[in-house]
């Protein structure tokens, strides 16, 4: 049962990914990236990580996603513009995809497992609770620091996107 | 509570990650439009998320979930700053080509 | 108590020269002259008191002040040593000092930079006062090199003229020669004795513990008596102090007559307890002093220049001193110092007071018959140029004698030779004296008519100090040896002379000796009424005395020429070759950063893929090649 399911959802993680690169319109890209958000929350929920599952959809495919959607039609981008590349990077772009793909894929299937056969002790690590605890104790400094970078990356946005003024009276 | 690992292991996990890497790589030399670079960056930082899950799981220990957290920050933050200077961009070139800025020649 | 007061004796030119240096300007020319005098006059009475002190308590005084330097076993520290020699040296050198002050504030009115000329003043008597009364021989180095770089800056005052500098850089450069002997003097006496400390030097040395090593303490004495003959103008590095007239007149009365040329007296005096042990360095010693006494004084036969005769009779007494030395008789040498330093200041200032009143003239040729103008300044130079020919009863006579009579129980030789050079001496003095005051005047109308007697700031210090040259012998008579006695505690053992048959007439012969010089002085220029030739006139050994002995011509083809020759090549060849070769890398980088720059070609797609291709040859060496 849990085969199909993940084999169903993989062939729409790596379909929406695909679809995304090769849409020329950057709208359907995102909407097909949404939807390989969503397939990626349901990998998550497999593997039992609900807390995790929840937050992926919060805030990828809700903040983000819609922040991209947002910039997409604030530049007006939504028809296809795009100019053609030149055959040669496409071919370079596809050399480097099939490098990519054999390198990784050929380093993993060379990897062995620490643990020779998986099994599930039943111990309770990825509930909310537990995860909180760990958050809060084990890593307290990261999670602070994590929270002044967002404090820093929101003040660097406005600050960036705003309209130079004297620019403008020029 | 069982988990998916029992059936079908913790290497295809592996091999969906890195397929996914793979594409996100493909995307982003293919395209010209920087949005679309970004996104293919969110599907790579993505695939990298997921293997840190499938592990976490296999070794039945919080940490790498934790690091997913992290590493959505990351995301976020960097989203919201490169779409704020593909706005800047946009503003002073009127597109988010990429092969119009060659500001970096040396 | 004693902390403050040597505080006050050694900081308060310090002080002088701080203020001068940054407020100068704000008290006026009078007003700074004030300043660095009451500075002096500071360190004067401190000086005084401790003075007192010492002569009745017969005590030396030692403090210290601060650790300095300290490495394990070896330690200096910043400590003063007040004993009967130092004291004897702050003496004149702050008294004679104040009277030079006094005597600037009226001769340097009318320069520009007075506070300036002040502040080095004062900055001078500072290091003079660190050099003196140091406890050991690096403090002793430092008032060394400070006194030094003092003299450079005062030769060097009157900087808008090349000719100065060039004389200012001269006695710097000389006086580093003598001043790396002296270092690597100091270097092997710590070697030796793990210590720079005077006292602790006379204990280890009289303990006994240098004599295993007498060649290398030859070495330290002859490498010290190296620095003390550049800073104290002996053979061979003489030649910058008649060259160092340059600066003003009352520059070259304290520095170049009294004070820091007496420095390198001093420092073997000091040390004369290691000078003990190596008498070949003291036979050394008293040749290179007989002859530079002699040679100096034969230069000064025929120099025309005012303040060049007074140069070379400075060089000339100072060879007198280094004879003393060199023979052992320390308080001798400690003697003539001291009434040298009276009537030779005083003759400076004399001299200064003359050219005041020509107006800049120094050329002896341009003057005469000053006698009636300038009263003061022709007796007080009357009686200094008496004690400096030795003539009885003026100070010069009793410590020119006594140098005389150490020579002549050492070695008849030498007493011939510094015998000779007492009356020329006396000839060239009393040349100087005839030509400048006796006589009609030859200058021109104009210098005539504003020939004055100078003011009482410059008249002052003069009396003062010819009362000295005349009185000062008083402190040493044969009799009466005070000087002796006072600083006994140094040397070892050093009976003095008794007045016997042979002192009588070693007198007796010595002022025959002046007097024949002054005869023939006035027999040639009072009653045949010479007057010296224009330079391109003179012939023969006068056109080779004129010359200095070429002396300066050969230092110039046998060093400086080679030097300079090394120098050129240098920079035509090898500095070009090296430079070819360091241009050479420039170029190759330069060639390789132009084809790197080729890279940068400013397409993103470009770099991503090289990024990429980059993370792929990583991974591809972690995981298939380690």
């Amino acid at each position: 049962m849990g085969e199909i399911i993940f084999y169903a959802l993989a062939a729409v993680t790596l379909g929406t990914a695909l679809l995304t690169i090769f849409s020329r319109n950057p709208i359907h890209s995102a909407l097909s990236l949404v939807v390989c958000f969503f397939s990626i929350a349901g990998h998550y929920l497999l593997l039992n990580a609900q807390f995790l599952a929840i937050v992926h959809i919060i805030v990828y495919s809700g903040a983000i996603m819609i922040l991209m959607l947002f910039t997409i039609m604030l530049m007006n981008l939504n028809k296809d513009d795009e100019s053609h590349k030149p055959i040669a990077a496409k071919i370079a772009a596809t050399i480097a995809f099939c490098l990519v793909g054999l390198v990784l894929l050929a380093g993993l299937l060379r990897t062995k497992p620490v643990v020779e056969s998986y099994y599930y002790s039943g111990e309770d690590f990825q509930s909310i609770k537990v995860l909180g605890k760990v958050l809060l104790n084990e890593y307290m400094v990261p999670f602070e620091f994590a929270s002044v970078l967002l404090l820093v990356a929101m003040i660097g946005a406005v600050l960036i996107s705003k309209k130079d003024k004297e620019k403008s009276l020029k | 509570m069982e988990t998916i690992l029992k059936e079908i292991g913790v290497e295809t996990y592996l091999y969906l990650s890195a397929l996914l890497f793979s594409i996100g790589v493909f995307g982003i030399l293919l395209r010209r439009n920087a949005i679309v670079m970004f996104m293919s960056i969110e599907i790579m930082l993505n695939a990298v998320n997921m293997m840190l899950v499938a592990f976490s799981t296999y070794h039945q220990d919080a940490s790498g979930q934790v690091f997913v957290f992290f590493s959505m920050a990351v995301a976020a933050a960097e989203v919201a700053v490169g779409l704020a200077i593909l706005v800047s961009i946009f503003r002073n070139h009127g597109s988010v080509d990429i092969d119009n800025l060659k500001n970096l020649k040396g | 108590m004693e902390t403050s007061l040597v505080l006050l004796l050694l900081l308060a030119p310090f002080v002088g020269f701080l203020s001068n240096v940054f407020l100068g300007k704000q008290f006026g020319r009078t007003g700074s002259g004030v300043l660095g005098t009451l500075a002096v006059v500071a360190s004067f009475i401190a000086t005084v008191i401790f003075f007192m002190q010492v002569n009745s308590t017969k005590e030396a005084i030692n403090i210290h002040l601060f650790d300095w330097i300290a490495m394990g076993k070896f330690s200096i520290g910043f400590d003063i040593l007040l004993d009967q020699l130092s004291l004897l040296w702050l003496m004149f050198v702050t008294g004679i000092g104040a009277l030079i002050h006094l005597y600037s504030i009226s001769y340097m009115h009318d320069d520009e930079n007075t506070h300036k000329f002040f502040s080095y003043l004062n900055l001078f008597v500072f290091f003079m006062i660190m050099l003196v009364a140091g406890s050991n021989l690096l403090i002793m180095f430092i008032g060394w090199e400070g006194v030094g770089l003092c003299s450079y800056l005062l030769i060097g005052f009157w900087y808008k003229n090349q000719d100065y500098n060039d004389a200012a850089k001269k006695a710097f450069i000389m006086n580093r020669i003598g001043d790396l002997g002296f270092l690597i003097g100091i270097f092997i006496i710590g070697y030796l004795f793990n210590t720079l400390d005077f006292v602790a030097l006379k204990q280890a040395i009289l303990a006994g513990n240098g004599t295993a090593n007498l060649a290398l303490i030859g070495t330290a004495a002859l490498c010290l008596f190296i620095g003390a003959s550049g800073k104290s103008a002996q053979i061979p590095l003489y030649t910058w102090l008649p060259d160092a007239m340059a600066g003003p007149t009352p520059v070259s009365a304290l520095i170049h007559a009294a004070t820091m040329v007496t420095a390198g007296i001093f420092m073997i005096t000091r040390l004369n307890f290691l000078f003990e042990l190596a008498p070949d360095v003291k036979m050394i010693i008293a040749v290179v002093g007989v002859f530079t006494a002699l040679v100096a004084a034969a230069i000064g036969l025929v120099q025309n220049d005012i303040k060049k005769v007074l140069a070379y009779s400075t060089v000339s007494q100072l060879g007198l001193m280094f004879l003393a030395l060199g023979l052992g008789a320390y308080e001798v040498a400690v003697f003539h110092v001291i009434t040298h330093a009276f009537f030779k200041a005083c003759l400076f200032l004399g001299s200064g007071s003359v050219i005041h009143a020509l107006h800049g003239e120094q050329d002896m040729r341009n003057m005469g018959g000053l006698r009636k103008a300038m009263p003061v300044t022709f007796i007080t130079m009357l009686i200094s140029t008496l004690a400096i020919s030795g003539i009885f009863p003026f100070a010069g006579f009793w410590s020119k004698d006594e140098i005389l009579l150490t020579a002549f129980h050492g070695n008849t030789v030498l007493w011939v030779l510094g015998s000779i050079a007492s009356i020329m001496t006396a000839f060239y003095m009393f040349r100087l004296m005839f030509l400048t005051f006796f006589g009609e005047f030859r200058g021109t109308e104009e210098q005539k008519h504003h020939l004055h007697e100078s003011p009482a700031l410059i008249t002052v210090p003069l009396i003062v100090l010819a009362v000295l040259a005349a009185i000062g012998g008083a402190i040493n008579l044969p009799g009466n040896n005070w000087l002796n006695h006072y600083l006994a505690p140094l040397f070892k053992g050093h009976e003095a002379h008794h007045l016997d048959n042979t002192a009588y007439m070693l007198m007796g012969i010595a002022t025959v000796g002046a007097l024949i010089g002054i005869g023939i002085a006035y027999s040639m220029y009072i009653s045949k009424k010479q007057v010296p030739e224009a330079d391109d006139k003179v012939q023969g050994l006068h056109k080779v005395l004129a010359n200095k002995f070429y002396l300066d011509e050969i230092y110039m083809a046998v060093i400086v020429k080679p030097i300079y020759a090394l120098a050129k090549f240098s920079r035509d060849y090898i500095e070009k070759g090296l430079s070819n070769i360091v241009f050479g890398f420039g170029t190759v980088a330069d060639g390789l950063a132009l084809q790197g720059k080729k890279m940068q070609n400013g397409n993103i797609g470009f770099y991503l893929f090289a990024f990429v291709f980059g993370l792929c040859s990583i991974v591809y060496y972690l995981f298939f090649v380690r």
